[in-house]
């Protein structure tokens, strides 16, 4: 099967503070939640926002491109305090 | 002087900008809707606090990209003066008029409450009836106040367009007078223009004298600053 400009993929783009910027919603699962019930191997929790894209895209990697492109023209993350990661989903196409 | 009040979806401190202008002598403020708003002809623009397109995404970053914010650039460079009060600095921030973001409070908690703020610059067209090193009152009322700049904060306070900072009552710099874990106890910011003017707490909450908490009217104080700076 040949790969068309017509394919779907579902692309995640994840909104993450800078590391090493402190994340209180992330300690506050972890230490209030998390430590006090018990769980001391989880060793640290850091919160995120998930935009997730359905986009139209010839490949994977074409639609991480685009996701990427809209999230830096259009300010969807402030590069000052928060980082971008990007994926799309192999099994999403079509 | 003539000055143009923004309303956005959400925007909510509107009517309190309108009435705090109204006590500033040969003063008339415009209350328009961002759609139909033009900066030019206008001495001041203000964006009002509230919460501009619900907070979604993050606090400011959708008005940000609204066709008149992205006209204040030219609007600034033509001599123009903006005001941006709690939501409005945030919007001011995520267009790039100002640096840095806003983080969520250090409590994660919706915070607000009068705060102390010392006078870091009295030189500029917002803080000139003040004077250096005076502690002034103002109420804050926001969740994502928590201004983070990184290593260019040091810049800001040293060169003073951290224009105001959180401080105890005799104008102490202490983490305790520090409402939301902001940089150098960062309130109010200036561009380097001078004419740009980022401020979290709200001044126009505080000018009537029964309405705080020992009779200071501090905020009409700004006001009262923009018209004195642009003469008159």
């Amino acid at each position: 099967m040949g790969r068309h400009i017509n394919d779907e993929w579902l692309v995640e783009a994840v909104i993450e503070p800078k590391p090493s910027l402190r994340d209180p919603e992330g300690e506050t699962v972890l230490k209030a939640l998390v430590h006090r019930e018990g769980w001391g191997e989880v060793l640290e929790i850091r919160s995120a926002k998930l935009l997730r894209f359905k986009v139209r895209a010839i490949s994977p990697e074409e639609a991480e491109k685009l996701v990427k492109k809209v999230c830096d023209e259009l300010r969807l993350y402030n590069p000052v305090s928060s980082i971008l990661k990007v994926r799309a989903n192999e099994g999403s196409r079509g | 002087m003539r000055v143009l009040v923004v309303k956005f979806p959400g925007t909510n401190c509107d009517y309190d900008v309108i009435e705090a202008l109204r006590k500033v002598p040969a003063t008339y403020p415009e209350l328009m809707w961002y759609r139909d708003a033009e900066p030019r002809g206008y001495d001041v623009v203000v964006l009002p606090g509230g919460f501009s397109y619900a907070d979604r995404l993050r606090a400011g970053a959708i008005a940000a990209k609204s066709p008149l914010v992205e006209r204040l650039q030219d609007y600034v460079e033509g001599g123009g003066l903006v005001l941006g009060i709690c939501n409005g600095f945030q919007i001011l921030v995520e267009a790039g008029l100002l640096p840095g973001s806003f983080l969520v409070n250090d409590s994660l908690r919706f915070i607000c409450k009068w705060v102390n703020l010392r006078v870091e610059n009295a030189l500029t067209p917002f803080t000139c009836l003040f004077s250096e090193g005076q502690v002034i009152k103002m109420p804050i009322a926001h969740k994502e106040g928590h201004f983070y700049a990184g290593e260019l904060s040091t810049d800001l306070v040293r060169s003073k367009r951290a224009v105001l900072r959180y401080s105890t009552r005799n104008g102490s710099i202490t983490n305790i007078a520090n409402p939301n874990g902001s940089d150098y106890s960062i309130a109010a910011l200036i561009d380097t223009t001078g004419r740009v003017l980022g401020i979290m707490p709200h001044p126009e909450r505080a000018v009537d004298p029964l309405l705080s908490q020992d009779g200071s009217v501090d905020g009409l104080l700004l006001f009262l600053s923009i018209k004195a700076w642009l003469g008159g």
